[in-house]
């Protein structure tokens, strides 16, 4: 060995099943997008709730699975961002597209002061506390008469058959203006889940994921490793925070009427969130995937059984976090080392070093 | 010129007086050794330096600076590494992302950048075959081997170890001063918390005695090991 070889190491996140899941998600994002060609407008309906519910249950997955912050208050940032898209479109008169990018701005700013107040709080207090603030949103927007108080509003008419894009799609797939306007919104929100897991995974891969995940194993040793817990948590809270107001704003466009116990309501927006994240396995990008086809399902099986259903998720999930923390994609990936985003550093030495 | 200064360090718990007036100064480059029996204060000691623990009174010199109100991350930075007694691992993070953490964080680079380095040290620390598994799966002897690599992974100008000798065979021990005395010869600044005094002395110059939270002697090794109060304090509860 005479030569000194630049480096004598590879690292790699890559796993054996690496290029069939990158095929596979291929798949599944072209056949999203060409759904609306085949498929009746329930079916788009449906596929619009559960991308809107896998974003909101990413971005939990994000607070609790990564940065250890169990947020039952992220209602808040739901009925803020698509309060403010109500605001935008119906009092300034604003494209509902660009009010949805406005929702989530205001989603965003309410988050700043909101963390300077629960960042003060830990574990059960931490979680009260969002709580409590989304409790304070929801009361101070229902005295907001122009918006229709505590009974709510609708949008303006012809507000959503407006917006860029219906009229095309009107045309092209030769559908009328509600449904046009449906399927304009499925695409949206089928775009913000492939952004928004795409942006969590590569954040999850990069130096501050690292940091995320030494934070949550142990605080005080990441601490004296140079890693700063309140910045990065602060940065993880941050970007729910934007990312479930344009969630809440666009899901508002489509239903075009908003109420302060519809767009803050604890069930909606954290329990069954929660419920997706537990059920299909917290920590993982997957899971949240997982967890929400197996919640449409359920909710379709059982939702003629009202309260019960209700009674059913609560046990189920207590069920799951008893005997498989993990959740379905956590017991499938551990039986089967199969990942379809990978984010381990895997060490190797490099075989094709040249030794003369 | 000393790397680190202490100045009349003071930390109680409650009425438990665990530092008391702590003072000495380590010069660049130089190994210490501190003893003193169970409950003496050593790693609060270490707590202090590093920012985990907060002083009621006194101040820490590092490099040149005033330290006494950095928390714990800027004082890595600045070049303090340690080693925590009780290991404590990144469980769900496998060996070689703990170091990973250390480098990138503590010495603020890229990941890029540190995964040669941390590599080498993997291999420096005996640990590479385990590079890839979880540090949750560890045993106790390798967790405190995973302690000492990290800390290098932060590029420390200081090294604190707190009782990484523990517990090891005869042969282990010896391997453990042999890395030690390699990292002391790169240059690195080490304080060195240890029972076993052989391991010790062959590494360092100078010992501090702690009793009860007070320095009660500082010195080489021979004229430390030699005087009464010592030999009645430390070595009748130890030996
Ligand atoms: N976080 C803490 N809170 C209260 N007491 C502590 C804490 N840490 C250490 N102590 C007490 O301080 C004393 C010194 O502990 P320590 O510095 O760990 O001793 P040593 O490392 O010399 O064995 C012990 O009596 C211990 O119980
Ligand atoms: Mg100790």
């Amino acid at each position: 060995m005479t030569d000194h070889v630049s480096s004598a190491w590879t690292v790699t996140t890559r796993t054996r099943g690496t290029s069939v899941a990158i095929a596979l998600i291929a798949v599944v994002i072209v056949a999203g997008f060409a759904t609306p060609f085949f498929a009746p407008r329930a079916v788009i309906q449906d596929l619009f709730f559960i991308l809107t519910m896998l974003v909101l249950a990413q971005c939990w997955n994000l607070l609790a699975g990564y940065a250890g912050l169990v947020s039952v208050g992220q209602q808040a940032f739901v009925g803020f961002g698509a309060y403010a898209m109500f605001a935008a479109v119906s009092l300034l008169g604003m494209d509902p597209l660009l009010a949805i990018v406005i929702g989530g701005l205001a989603a965003l700013v309410l988050s700043v002061p909101t963390a300077f107040f629960v960042f003060r709080l830990q574990g059960a207090y931490f979680a009260i506390g969002t709580w409590v603030i989304a409790e304070v949103v929801r009361l101070s927007l229902a005295q907001w008469k122009a918006l229709g108080g505590g009974t709510g509003t609708s949008l303006p008419s012809g507000a959503t058959r407006d917006m860029p894009g219906v009229r095309l799609v009107a045309d092209l797939l030769h559908v009328r203006g509600p449904q046009a306007t449906d399927i304009v919104c499925y695409w949206l929100a089928l775009v913000l889940a492939i952004v928004t897991i795409g942006l969590i995974y590569r954040l999850l891969r990069s130096k501050q994921g690292l940091g995320l995940a030494a934070v949550r194993d142990n605080r005080e040793a990441a601490r004296s490793l140079g890693v700063d817990p309140l910045w990065t948590k602060s940065f993880v809270y941050l970007v729910a925070a934007l990312v479930t107001g344009l969630t809440g704003a666009l899901i508002y466009v489509q239903k075009a009427r908003i109420s302060p116990d519809a767009a803050f309501s604890v069930p909606d927006w954290t329990a069954y969130v929660i419920f997706i994240v537990v059920i299909g396995g917290i920590g993982t990008i997957e899971g949240p995937i997982v967890g929400v086809i197996v919640f449409y399902i359920l909710q379709n099986l059982l939702a003629d059984y009202g309260s019960l259903y209700l009674l059913f998720l609560g046990l189920l999930g207590i069920l799951i976090m008893l005997f498989a923390p993990r959740g379905l994609w956590g017991v499938f990936a551990s039986r089967s080392g199969i990942q379809l985003f990978p984010i381990r550093r895997m060490l190797a030495a490099r075989t094709d070093t040249k030794n003369d | 010129m000393p790397i680190l200064v202490l100045d009349q360090l003071s930390k109680s718990f409650g009425a438990l007086k665990v530092a008391d007036q702590i003072s000495f100064a380590l010069d660049e480059g130089e190994a210490l050794g501190v003893i003193g029996p169970n409950g003496a204060g050593k790693s609060t000691l270490f707590n202090l330096i590093t920012g985990n623990f907060r002083v009621d009174s006194g101040h820490i010199q590092f490099d040149g600076r005033d330290v006494t109100r950095q928390p714990p991350m800027a004082r890595c930075l600045a070049g303090i590494g340690r080693t925590f007694q009780i290991p404590q691992p990144f469980e769900k993070l496998t060996v070689f992302e703990n170091l990973l953490v250390a480098a990138s964080f503590g010495s603020n680079r890229s990941e890029r950048e540190v995964g040669d380095r941390c590599a080498d040290i993997l291999v420096e620390t005996g640990l590479y075959p385990k590079a890839n598994q979880l540090a949750g799966s560890l045993g106790l002897l390798q967790r405190k081997r995973l302690e000492l690599a990290r800390a290098l992974a932060t590029d420390p100008k200081l090294l604190l170890l707190d009782e990484i000798a523990g517990g090891l065979t005869e042969g282990e021990c010896q391997e453990l001063v042999e890395t030690i005395r390699a990292i002391h010869r790169r240059g690195v600044s080490i304080i060195w918390v240890e029972h076993v005094l052989n391991a010790l002395t062959s590494v360092v110059g100078r010992l501090v005695v702690l009793h009860f939270g007070r320095l009660i002697g500082i010195g080489d090794p021979a004229t430390i090991m030699a005087s009464r109060e010592v030999r009645e304090i430390y070595l009748g509860i130890e030996v």
